[in-house]
C-alpha cells in the first residue's frame, strides 16, 4: 500500500493519470459531437456514431484489410515524426515558460529552407553526395526555423511583448513568404498534367530522406527514417533539459524568472535560445515532412492557411506533459486518431471528427491542473490522516514524533502545486 | 480614391467590432485568444441561418432587415459558444491561453465537420437571392459616396454598437465594475462586486460581438463564403485591441488604419499606383502583420494593459 501510496505521489505519475483523463474526456464529448451531428444529417443515424467512435478507436487497424493496415501503420509512422518535432518545439518553450504557437510560422520557415537546398542541387546522379545534402537540408530548415523563432523570444525578452501576439504574426508573414519565394521561383515548380501550384517533390533531385528499407516493411506508405531523426532530437532535447547546466537555467526562467536573475541567469539570454532552439525543431519538422519524396509541397494556397503540422504540436506537448519522451508517444498517438479519422467516411462522418476529438483533448488539457490538485487533495487528505495518526502515538514517544511530523507536513506541502517547480537543489540532481 | 477608402471601410468594420470584443473580454480579466475561433463559429451559424430564412422564404423582400436579423443572430451563437471559454477560464480557473487555443482548433474542426457532412463541402455560400444586400448610392457625392455607396447595413450597425458599448463601459455602474475586475478583482470582490458574474459578462458580451463580427466579415469581406477560417482576422484585431492601449478610441484608429493596410493586399491588382510598383500581392499581405510588430514594439512601455488579465481569480489570494 505504501508502494502505491508512493507511486501515486510523484508528479511523473500524475501527469500521465491527468494526460489520460484529458484523452477519455475529450473522446466522450467528441463522440456526444457525433451523436449530435446524426441528429442533423439524416443519413447517418446514432448506430452509425457508435461505429465511427469504433473506427477513430481503432486507428490504423480499422482500415480493413491486412495490406491498408500495413500501409497506415507506415503512414502514422511517418506523419508522427514532424508532429513529435512540432511538439517538442512547443514543450521546450513551454518549459522556458513561453507558449509557442508559432510553430506554424517555424515549420513552413524549415520547409522553405530545406526545400531551397534540396530541389536547387541535383545529386541524381551522385547517389553518395544525396546524403550530405539531405543533411545540408535540414540543417538549414533549422536555421530558417531558428531565426523565425528568433523574433517572438527576442521580443518578449526585450520589449517584454506577449509571444503569442507575436507568434502569430510571424506564422502569417512566413506563410506569404513561402508562397512568395516559391512563386519567384518558376523552375521548382511542376508543371506536369493536373498539377496546379505544387513543386516538385525531392524525388526528381535525389535528395530525399532515406528509407533503409523500411517500405519493404510497409508497403505502399510514406515511411521513411524521418521518424529516428526525430526520436534521436527528441531525446537529446531531454538530454539537454535534465542534465545540464543550460537546460537547468532554461527551467529556471520557466519556474520563475526573477529567481532565475537573482541567481545570476541571463533570463533574456535564455528566453531567446530558447526560442531559437524550439524554432530550429519546428523548422526540422517541416524539413522532415516535405524532403520525404512522396509528399508534394501547395505553394500557392500557403499564404492562406498555416499547417496544422505546428498546431498540432500544442497538444502533443501538452498531453505530454512537455516531456520530449513522453511527446514521441503522444504524436504518435494523435497521428493514431487522425488515421483513424480519415477512415471515418465508411461511418458517413468525415476526417474532421478527429479534430474534433484532439481540440477537446487541448481544451481539457487547460484542466489538467484541476485534475492534478482533486489528486492532490486525496494525498493531503492521506497525509492529515497519517498525522493524525502521529499526534496520538506522540504521548509516548515525544523525540521521534518532532521529525516525522515535521516530514509528513513537509511532504504535504511539497504536493500542493506541483505545476510551480521550485528552483531548488533537488532539481539539479535529476 | 472613393473605391480605396469604401473598401477600408468594409475591412474595419469586423475589425473594430472584434477588437472591441477583445478588449470587453480583456477588461474583465479574461484573455481572449479564442475570437478567431469564436467569429469563425458566429460565421458558420449566421450563414446557416441565412440560408435556412431564404431557403424557406422568409422575408427575402427585406434583405436589410434579414441581414440584421441574422447578425443578431449571429451573435447570440457567439455568445453561447464563447461559453465554453468562460467556462473554462472563469469557473474551472484553467490555463487561458491553453483553452483559447484550444477553441480556436475546436471552431474550425466542427465548422468544417458540421459544413462537410450537411453541405457537402467545407465552404458554404449564401443564398444567391441573398446578393441585393449591398447599399448603392452611385449618384450621390464623392464625400457621402465613401459611407453611402456600396455599403453594408452591417457596417452601420457595428459603428452604432461600438459607440454604444463604449460609453457603456466607461460610463455606466455595471460597465465600471466589469473593469474593476481586470485590474484588481480581489478589492473589487471587498466592495460586493460578484467577480465571476462580471467575468461571465465580459466574456460573453465579447463572444457575442466576435460571433457578429464573424458574419459581418463572411458577408461582406470574404463575399458570403463561411469556411472554418476567417484568415487571422481574429488575431489582428486582439493586435489592434493591443495597439489601442485597451481603449476604444485607440481601437477605433487601429481598425481603420489596419482595415486600410489589411485592404491593399487583395485590391492591390486593381491599382495602376501599386501595380507599377511590381510587388507582388505576398508583400502587401505582409504588411499589416509587420506594422503590429513595430507598433508592438513601440507601444510596449506605456502598456494599459489590464494588470489582473489572465490570472484566474482566487478569493483566498489578497
Amino acid at each position: 500500500m505504501s508502494g502505491f501510496r508512493k507511486l501515486i505521489g510523484k508528479s511523473g505519475f500524475k501527469s500521465v493519470i491527468s494526460s489520460i483523463l484529458c484523452i477519455i474526456a475529450g473522446i466522450i464529448v467528441g463522440f456526444v459531437v457525433m451523436i449530435i451531428l446524426s441528429l442533423f444529417n439524416d443519413k447517418i443515424n446514432i448506430g452509425d456514431a457508435f461505429y465511427g467512435l469504433r473506427i477513430i478507436l481503432g486507428g490504423p487497424f480499422s482500415s480493413g484489410t491486412a495490406k491498408y493496415i500495413i500501409t497506415n501503420l507506415g503512414d502514422m509512422i511517418f506523419y508522427a515524426a514532424p508532429l513529435v518535432m512540432t511538439g517538442v518545439s512547443v514543450a521546450l518553450a513551454n518549459k522556458t515558460g513561453l507558449f509557442n504557437i508559432g510553430a506554424p510560422g517555424q515549420f513552413l520557415m524549415g520547409t522553405l529552407g530545406s526545400l531551397l537546398v534540396a530541389l536547387n542541387i541535383n545529386t541524381i546522379d551522385k547517389p553518395g553526395l544525396s546524403v550530405l545534402v539531405w543533411i545540408l537540408a535540414i540543417l538549414v530548415g533549422a536555421v530558417c526555423g531558428a531565426i523565425w523563432g528568433c523574433i517572438p523570444g527576442f521580443f518578449r525578452a526585450v520589449f517584454n511583448v506577449n509571444e503569442v501576439i507575436v507568434c502569430i504574426m510571424t506564422n502569417w508573414i512566413a506563410a506569404n513568404i513561402v508562397s512568395w519565394v516559391f512563386g519567384e521561383m518558376p523552375h521548382l515548380v511542376n508543371k506536369g498534367a493536373g498539377k496546379s501550384g505544387y513543386l516538385f517533390t525531392t524525388a526528381t533531385t535525389g535528395n530525399s530522406t532515406p528509407k533503409l528499407g523500411l517500405n519493404n516493411i510497409f508497403k505502399g506508405s510514406y515511411i521513411d527514417i524521418g521518424i529516428f531523426v526525430a526520436i534521436a532530437l527528441a531525446i537529446v532535447i531531454y538530454i539537454i533539459l535534465t542534465k545540464t547546466t543550460f537546460g537547468y537555467e532554461l527551467r529556471a526562467c520557466g519556474a520563475n524568472k526573477y529567481g532565475a536573475r537573482y541567481a545570476g541567469m541571463n533570463e533574456k539570454k535564455n528566453i531567446i535560445l530558447s526560442m531559437a532552439i524550439a524554432g530550429a525543431l519546428a523548422g526540422v519538422g517541416g524539413a522532415l515532412y516535405y524532403l520525404c519524396p512522396g509528399i508534394e509541397f501547395k505553394f500557392d494556397s500557403a499564404y492562406a492557411k498555416l499547417p496544422d503540422y505546428g498546431f498540432n504540436g500544442i497538444p502533443a506537448a501538452l498531453l505530454g506533459s512537455n516531456n520530449p519522451i513522453a511527446v514521441i508517444f503522444v504524436g504518435l498517438f494523435i497521428r493514431y486518431l487522425s488515421i483513424g479519422g480519415d477512415n471515418l467516411s465508411s461511418a458517413g462522418y468525415n476526417k474532421y471528427i478527429a479534430d474534433v476529438i484532439i481540440a477537446l483533448i487541448i481544451y481539457f488539457a487547460g484542466f489538467s491542473k484541476l485534475f492534478r490538485d482533486i489528486m492532490d487533495r486525496r494525498r493531503k487528505k492521506e497525509a492529515s490522516i497519517i498525522k493524525a495518526d502521529i499526534a496520538d502515538v506522540k504521548k509516548d514517544a515525544e523525540p521521534i514524533i518532532e521529525t516525522s511530523e515535521a516530514e509528513a507536513t513537509a511532504e504535504a506541502e511539497s504536493n500542493v502545486s506541483p505545476d510551480v517547480q521550485p528552483v531548488t537543489g533537488e532539481e539539479v540532481d535529476q | 480614391m472613393v473605391f480605396l477608402l469604401q473598401k477600408t471601410l468594409i475591412y474595419a468594420a469586423p475589425l473594430l467590432i472584434v477588437a472591441l470584443a477583445g478588449m470587453f473580454s480583456e477588461r474583465s480579466g479574461v484573455i481572449n485568444l479564442a475570437l478567431e475561433g469564436e467569429m469563425v463559429f458566429g460565421a458558420f451559424c449566421g450563414a446557416i441561418i441565412a440560408r435556412a430564412f431564404v431557403n424557406n422564404g422568409i422575408l427575402v423582400d427585406h434583405v436589410q432587415l434579414l441581414f440584421a436579423i441574422v447578425l443578431v443572430a449571429s451573435a447570440i451563437c457567439g455568445a453561447v459558444f464563447s461559453l465554453l471559454l468562460s467556462l473554462s477560464a472563469v469557473k474551472l480557473k484553467a490555463n487561458q491561453t491553453i483553452g483559447g487555443t484550444a477553441i480556436n482548433m475546436l471552431a474550425a474542426a466542427v465548422v468544417n465537420a458540421f459544413a462537410l457532412s450537411l453541405f457537402n463541402s467545407e465552404k458554404i455560400q449564401m443564398p444567391a437571392s441573398f446578393g441585393g444586400y449591398v447599399i448603392k448610392n452611385p449618384d450621390i457625392c464623392s464625400v457621402a459616396r465613401v459611407f453611402g455607396d456600396k455599403a453594408y447595413i452591417s457596417t452601420y450597425i457595428i459603428v452604432g454598437l461600438f459607440i454604444i458599448l463604449s460609453i457603456w463601459i466607461y460610463k455606466t455602474k455595471t460597465g465600471m465594475r466589469l473593469r474593476s475586475c481586470g485590474e484588481h478583482p480581489q478589492a473589487a470582490a471587498s466592495v460586493g462586486i460578484n467577480v465571476f458574474k462580471m467575468r461571465y459578462l465580459g466574456t460573453t458580451i465579447s463572444g457575442a460581438l466576435a460571433g457578429l463580427g464573424g458574419y459581418a466579415y463572411i458577408a461582406t469581406v470574404a463575399n458570403g463564403t463561411s469556411e472554418g477560417t476567417v484568415g487571422g482576422m481574429g488575431f489582428l484585431a486582439l493586435a489592434i485591441m493591443i495597439f489601442g492601449n485597451w481603449k476604444p478610441l485607440g481601437i477605433a484608429i487601429g481598425a481603420v488604419l489596419f482595415g486600410l493596410l489589411k485592404c491593399i493586399g487583395p485590391i492591390s491588382s486593381s491599382f495602376d499606383f501599386l501595380k507599377n510598383l511590381g510587388m507582388p500581392m505576398y508583400f502587401y499581405n505582409i504588411i499589416p502583420y509587420f506594422v503590429v510588430l513595430v507598433v508592438l514594439a513601440i507601444t510596449a512601455k506605456r502598456s494599459g494593459c489590464p494588470k489582473a488579465e489572465g490570472i484566474p481569480y482566487d478569493k483566498g489570494m489578497r
